[in-house]
């Protein structure tokens, strides 16, 4: 099977609505079929990877851990939105550590997530087959 | 709905609430399966519910292979010696025999 270039675009919060945890499943269902996956957080969707969510208090499932998972994977481009975050007073420190282990490169653990402007995530979008909106 | 020592299990077995899990459930699953416990499941039953717990998935056969590989060595993380402790797929009845859900993607 040919590999695609899959993007899944993230542009809601983490909570009150169900798109967050089901791009989440797609994406690691997408993973199984070992397709050239990236996501993108944009607007909203930047909350998706902030450090430090609690859920305790709605009792809802904390699947924000579940992006550290993405590493062993093999989704490692994570791209997030210089202006969406900074819109927000956000920074890339305020985002989870996410990391993943560098086959070629004697298993280094490498950052997976990386910040870039609207102009920059355009380009990168125009370069996939595919691109899926949540 | 089926009970598996009083707890509430789907039409496939899997738990329904997570929280129910003990060992004596584990071990009855395993018993209804023909499967003899020993600790080399228990090994990759406690890493199943480690990794649950740190990452609230159940990992893909290709991601335990690879996790298991790493802390208990390549002789063990393979899918050859998984699935001769778990014939119906470490995947599938590992992780309903360690209280976890069906692992995302897993047909």
């Amino acid at each position: 099977m040919a590999t695609k270039k899959f993007m899944y675009l993230n542009r809601r919060s983490s909570f009150g609505t169900v798109y967050a945890i089901e791009s989440l499943e797609v994406v690691l269902i997408a993973a199984a079929f070992e397709q050239d996956v990236s996501l993108a957080f944009m607007d909203d969707g930047v909350y998706q990877i902030v450090e430090g969510q609690e859920t305790d208090g709605i009792g809802m499932k904390n699947f924000s851990k579940t992006f550290h998972a993405l590493g062993d994977y093999d989704i490692n481009k994570l791209y997030v939105s210089k202006e969406s975050l900074e819109e927000r007073g956000l920074s890339e420190s305020d985002l989870m550590p996410l990391v993943y282990e560098d086959e070629d490169d004697d298993w280094e653990e490498k950052p997976s997530v990386k910040v870039v402007t609207n102009d920059e995530l355009k380009a990168i979008m125009s370069e996939q087959d595919v691109c899926l909106s949540f | 709905m089926a009970q598996i020592c009083g707890a509430e299990v789907d039409e496939e077995g899997f738990l329904v609430d997570l929280k129910d899990w003990n060992e004596d459930i584990c071990k009855q699953m395993a018993q209804d399966d023909d499967v003899d416990l020993t600790d080399e499941h228990w090994d990759v039953i406690n890493f199943l519910r480690e990794y649950f717990e740190e990452y609230q998935i159940a990992p893909a056969v290709r991601v335990l292979t690879k996790a298991i590989a790493k802390r208990m060595g390549k002789d063990k993380g393979n899918s050859k010696y998984l699935y001769s402790l778990f014939p119906y797929g470490p995947g599938k009845q590992g992780c309903r025999f360690a209280g976890l859900p069906k692992p995302t993607g897993c047909i």
